[in-house]
């Protein structure tokens, strides 16, 4: 049970995280599709870290440094995303695609190349990195508390006040609902768009690293993040749009992510002898059907999707 | 005045996906540098040669007969693709509609030994079934078909590891052979294979994929149900307003578009060229290259066609790359700097546009100039 409780909050806080990036994004206006590609590059990033800083610093600095590899990277990879589609107006779909396939591609040529200069027998894209996930952990009894958890409520926290709080997270909004109004009384929307595409670099990025740090002491990076970052588009759907709302809705998935993880721990699941294809399966499944219940009426921002022009008034 | 020829579409389109190919390339060049410096230029070359990296020509046409084997499945699903985009909707969802197919396919030949031809229908039957999932969630429900669409590619990987389970070697992870188990199932050579150096794997697959092609572009251009379907893509409460059903054309190009995959996927594996591995974690990657072919394509079925054969092309060349100092993704990666390209498709011709524009403007001065001056010269 306890282990249940971790996996779920673990994951919950990968699907938040990465919600809210998308949160970010959409409000400024800018579909962001490509969340899955930013959060491999960004666990990338937080990953090289890892592997690369000696295991003699202090896990504070472990910690600080992982973090930041992933913002960084995540950063740098969303402004892809930010130069096709605000500045070139390109189709948001087709870019966020592409991004999902090259961040994918692109973590994999890099690491097997890392692996292979090391040691030109090893051909995997994993990186290892047992020792160092360590930092991230405290053992309460049983229980294995990530720092990600609280980063994650943090994060949440900040959203929420950066998004309904502050002057800047108002005016980021109305770019993301009616972009001419809010350049008419003197919002600069290229601007903002940026912001929030960055931002949304930030915390897909965070997402990445932390999910890779959930349960695990390796990764793969063929492997990408298995539609986590799609996932996290549904959080936010069914959270609509709303920091909070996607906080809950963030916790339902992940319970049902972490049960394809601990299944076998219930006696009474394990009893009811279903495969575990169907416990891998059941988030994606979930995420369907609440989507069918809840786009009908969502309140997504008016002009997400649309690039910005300014000659059109 | 002689027309521009820089102003045709067709054209345009050319020049744009040529753009994309060359700094893909570039680009991927690029990244190999940081990489590695010193075999770069060799890798690309590797990639681009593809099959003429073999030396002796009977292996570079046996070689050349895999890459075809392969472009088939990618040319149905770049169509399903590039059908649904027609009606403005994002198939990402292609490759679970390839993977649904295969699933079909496989079990009808091996578990239940049809033969070829029931088993294509049937693959056709179930992803048209899961295509319409994606279509009847976006005409009823109002749900994203891109976030569907992936939901289902992972419910349609895990299910299909499932169900082909029951098929699988006993000593391996691999589905049974076809070729073995279930030659009823093999799609018939037509002796195209002697062309190719004996190849087993060329099949009815490769013309029947490009006759395809050629039906879809039939379909959109010529019939009045694909021009529905356009009108649909293009304004979807103007098509309601004109009287057209705009919710069934929605349902029913995903249809057609998750039947074009789903064959994809039969084109595939009833050669008996590839096994299906039941423990495989990670969605195919034959629907997201559609996407690129697609794209690639220009959006025209003709165009994919080649696009299709490129993307194959330089996927397959991945394996020729010196191992030892590069892996063979490289040729994936060069493939999503493409697609990531073909999003500023677009601004390319834009720019096309406008540069042609101002020269035209730039002409029509001088001549203005010129004749003002005549008209001077005249005077005196």
């Amino acid at each position: 049970m306890l282990l249940l409780i971790q996996y779920t909050l673990i994951f919950s806080s990968v699907l938040l995280l990465v919600a809210l990036g998308g949160c970010f994004s959409e409000h400024s206006g800018v579909i962001n599709l490509g969340l899955e590609g930013i959060m491999v590059i960004g666990a990338l990033g937080g990953a090289l870290m890892m592997r690369f800083v000696p295991l003699t610093v202090s896990p504070f600095v472990m910690v600080v440094l992982v973090i930041l590899g992933a913002v960084v990277l995540g950063v740098a990879y969303s402004t892809l995303l930010g130069v096709a589609c605000i500045n070139l107006k390109a189709d948001q779909t087709i870019v966020g695609t592409a991004m999902n396939m090259l961040g994918t591609a692109a973590a994999t040529v890099f690491v097997k190349a890392i692996n292979t200069a090391a040691n030109p027998d090893d051909v995997s894209s994993t990186i290892q990195y047992a020792e160092a996930k360590k930092a991230f952990l405290v053992n309460i009894g049983g229980f294995e508390f990530n720092w990600f958890m609280l980063i994650a409520v943090i994060a949440l926290a900040i959203a929420y006040v950066t998004l309904y709080k502050t002057k800047f997270g108002l005016r980021l909004m109305a770019c993301g609902e009616h972009p001419q109004a809010a350049d008419s009384v003197g919002i600069n929307v290229y601007k903002m768009r940026w912001a929030g595409v960055l931002i949304s670099g930030v915390y897909g990025g965070l997402g990445g690293i932390c999910y890779i740090l959930a349960g695990v002491s390796e990764w793969r990076f063929e492997n990408g993040v298995a539609g986590f970052g799609f996932l996290a588009l549904a959080v936010m759907i069914f959270g609509q749009w709303k920091p909070t709302r996607i906080a809950l809705a963030a916790l339902l998935f992940g319970l049902f992510r972490a049960l394809s993880n601990v299944y076998f721990g219930f006696d009474f699941l394990v009893s009811l002898n279903i495969p575990g294809s169907i416990y891998n399966m059941m988030p994606y499944v979930i995420s369907l059907l609440v989507l069918a219940f809840t786009s009908k009426n969502s309140r997504a921002p008016k002009a997400e999707g649309i690039p910005y022009d300014k000659g059109q008034r | 005045m002689k027309k521009n020829l820089l102003k045709n579409n067709a054209v345009q389109s050319l020049i744009a996906s040529l753009i994309c190919i060359v700094l893909g390339l570039f680009l991927g060049y690029i990244v190999l540098l940081f990489i590695n410096p010193s075999g770069a230029g060799g890798a690309i070359l590797a990639v681009i040669k593809n099959f003429l990296n073999s030396t002796r020509a009977n292996l570079r046409m046996k070689n050349f007969g895999n890459t075809l084997v392969k472009t088939a499945p990618l040319l149905m699903c770049s169509l399903s693709v590039l059908f649904a985009y027609k009606v403005g909707l994002f198939n990402i969802g292609a490759a679970g509609q390839y993977v649904a197919g295969s699933c079909a396919c496989l079990i009808a030949a091996l578990g239940w030994g049809w033969g070829w031809l029931p088993c294509l229908l049937f693959a056709c039957v179930v992803g048209a079934v899961y295509g319409a999932v994606v279509g009847l969630l976006k005409a009823y429900c109002n749900v994203n078909e891109v976030i569907s669409g992936i939901m289902l590619n992972w419910i349609g990987l895990y299910t299909t590891n499932m169900i082909l389970a029951s098929v699988k070697e006993s000593t391996s992870n691999y589905t049974l052979h076809v070729a073995n188990e279930a030659p009823q199932a093999i799609l018939p050579s037509l002796g195209l294979g002697k062309l190719f150096n004996n190849n087993q794997y060329i099949t009815l697959a490769i013309p029947l994929s490009i006759l395809l092609a050629i039906a879809i572009m039939i379909v959109l251009d010529k019939t009045k149900f694909g021009y529905e379907l356009k009108a649909t893509g293009g304004n979807k409460n103007a098509a309601k307003y004109a009287g057209m059903a705009e919710k069934r054309n929605i349902i029913l190009t995903l249809m057609i578009a998750g039947a074009l995959a789903a064959l994809g996927g039969a084109f595939l594996y009833q050669t008996d060229y590839e096994q299906w591995s039941v423990t495989q974690s990670s969605v195919p990657g034959m629907g997201f290259n559609g996407i690129a072919a697609a794209f690639l394509g220009g959006l025209n079925p003709i165009g994919t066609i080649f696009a299709s054969y490129f993307i194959q092309h330089i996927t397959n060349g991945g394996a020729y790359v010196d191992l030892t100092k590069y892996s063979s993704q490289i040729s994936d990666l060069i493939s999503s700097i493409i697609i990531y390209l073909c999003g500023f498709v677009l601004f390319i011709k834009y720019a096309i546009n406008t540069g042609i524009a101002r020269r035209e403007e730039k002409q029509a001065r001088k001549v203005q100039a010129e004749a003002a001056e005549t008209e001077k010269g005249g005077d005196a």
